[in-house]
């Protein structure tokens, strides 16, 4: 029998049609399910008051400042050392089998269960150090779990900076740190701004590290140090769901709109920033 | 006077021998042609004298090369460079404007008055043969040049930080006959001012643009001597074959 091409080519478009929408169908519907019944919460008072009657009422709002405050401190920690740690592996470090393993070691870390990671906070931060359970420890804990994805994703940005342009950097008399501050990393941006948002995206959204380091079941008002214990979105979403019964289920839907919503905002401004970057790209 | 001095240079990448016992000199405002097939180490022979070679981990060079008698190992490699500019086989715009294209190895070696850079770059511009095509589109991306032009470029580009000597690696291999003709122009009026390396695949560029032409084939150098020479009465027969496209 002959094969007709035109079969083949509608199989395989079929094929590839089914997985795309086997992949959006769920997430869409997952959005529309969370914004049908979790707008109808939103409300001022819900978002800028405290939890009240043993949070059946009330506002989030203490939740989303732990939030925000969890994330900055996050990135704050993990993005400067996370991008001199790519730098130095991808542009100093000798190609051999211990940068290799070192550079699979960092790959896989990002693979490791969060809650392990909330365990080595609270082993390091907590008690070794003494940060007792506070913003300090959770920011802390979340920035070493996000670090190798944004060593990788840097790294791998840095190594897709065609090499021609460091040789032609180079062949003019520019020093290597030069070549990698003027030419190098402003064009690795947008691939190390991508490897930030998947970083943000994770650390607004994990419970367990957070569990033992930072989080509060219930704190009715806002932190008022970095020492202080905070409320944080979704360990608050586990709360609402699990721990107290009876909680309306409009506020539990509002509460995961809320955190969807925020961290889609920081991603939105990171593209924007990202996409500055690339306009300016010139090749 | 002479101003590059290789003596007994060998070059290799892993196991791979690719410049053996390499001893010539490159004398003062010459032309010098290197020619050869593919794999006769003509490249490697450019890119050692910049130390462009050292960038590959595998790379391993024996001999010495002198630069105004000088061993240029020892000259800092910043300042080699510097003095020992490149043009590469493909136009490779920095991803910058044209103007700060031509800027970047002025500001990199500290100089930061801009009336002075502007001055630089106007003149580097101009001995490129690129001013009057540009002067009005300074800040347009340099990758909105056409191919000639974006050569010419990093011609400029490479004049602008004052070498002695500028190493041409096949200039024109991916240039139309008109762009490769300028260039050529551009390369014998510059040799007033510098020394020049040009390695080059089409033989008959050497002949027109070359004062002396080294034959390189399989890593050694087979023969050096004036274009004129070598292109009427090759001492080596394996010279006079490539000359006459019998192989390459």
């Amino acid at each position: 029998m002959m094969r007709n091409p035109h079969r083949t080519q509608r199989i395989a478009f079929f094929l590839l049609l089914t997985a795309t929408l086997l992949i959006v169908v769920p997430v869409g519907y997952i959005l529309l399910v969370i914004i049908q019944k979790g707008l109808p919460a939103i409300s001022w008072q819900f978002i800028f008051d405290i939890p009240r009657h043993g949070m059946k009422a009330g506002g989030i709002f203490p939740a989303i400042v732990g939030t925000i405050y969890l994330v900055s401190g996050a990135i704050a920690f993990a993005l400067p050392i996370g991008l001199l740690g790519a730098v130095y592996l991808s542009e100093y470090s000798r190609d051999n089998i211990l940068t290799r393993i070192i550079k699979l070691a960092i790959v896989n870390l990002s693979g490791v269960p969060s809650v392990v990671y909330g365990l080595f906070g609270l082993a390091l931060f907590v008690v070794f150090f003494k940060f007792g359970a506070s913003i300090l420890s959770g920011s802390l804990t979340l920035g070493i779990m996000i670090l190798p994805i944004i060593i990788t994703t840097s790294r791998e940005a840095l190594e897709s900076v065609p090499q021609s342009f460091r040789e032609v950097s180079l062949s003019l008399g520019a020093s290597k740190w030069q070549t990698i501050r003027n030419i190098v990393l402003p064009n690795a941006v947008p691939g190390i701004l991508t490897g930030t948002i998947l970083g943000l995206g994770r650390a607004a959204g994990e419970t367990a590290p957070i569990l033992f380091t930072v989080a509060a079941f219930y704190l009715p008002q806002l932190p008022g140090s970095i020492f202080d214990q905070a409320m944080a979105l979704p360990y608050h979403l586990y709360v609402i769901s699990t721990q107290v019964p009876n909680v309306d289920e409009k506020i539990r839907y509002g509460t995961a709109f809320v955190l969807l919503a925020l961290v889609l905002f920081m991603n939105l401004v990171a593209i924007i920033i990202r996409y500055r970057f690339r306009k300016r790209k010139k090749w | 006077m002479v101003k590059l001095e290789i003596k007994n240079a060998n070059a290799w990448f892993g196991h791979a021998h690719v410049l053996k016992n390499a001893t010539l000199d490159v004398e003062e405002h010459e032309i010098l042609s290197v020619i050869g097939p593919s794999n006769s180490g003509k490249t490697t022979f450019l890119r050692m004298l910049n130390r462009l070679n050292d960038l590959n981990p595998n790379y391993k060079m024996e001999g010495t090369v002198n630069l105004d008698g000088g061993n240029i190992n020892r000259i800092g490699v910043e300042l080699l460079r510097k003095k020992i500019g490149m043009v590469f086989a493909l136009p490779l715009p920095l991803p910058l404007s044209i103007f700060e294209n031509v800027a970047y190895g002025v500001r990199m070696h500290g100089t930061r008055d801009k009336n002075k850079i502007e001055n630089v770059v106007e003149e580097a511009l101009k001995q490129g043969y690129l001013w009057d095509e540009v002067k009005d589109r300074l800040g347009e991306s340099a990758f909105k040049l056409s191919g000639g032009q974006q050569q010419r470029l990093c011609i400029a580009r490479t004049l602008a930080v004052e070498p002695d000597v500028i190493l041409f690696d096949e200039p024109c291999s991916g240039l139309d006959p008109i762009s490769t003709a300028k260039v050529e122009d551009a390369m014998v009026k510059l040799k007033e001012k510098y020394t020049i390396v040009l390695v080059t695949n089409n033989v008959k560029q050497a002949a027109r643009v070359g004062d002396r032409t080294a034959f390189f084939l399989s890593g050694e150098l087979i023969e050096i001597d004036s274009t004129d020479k070598m292109f009427t009465v090759p001492k080596d027969k394996r010279t006079d074959g490539y000359i006459r496209g019998k192989f390459g």
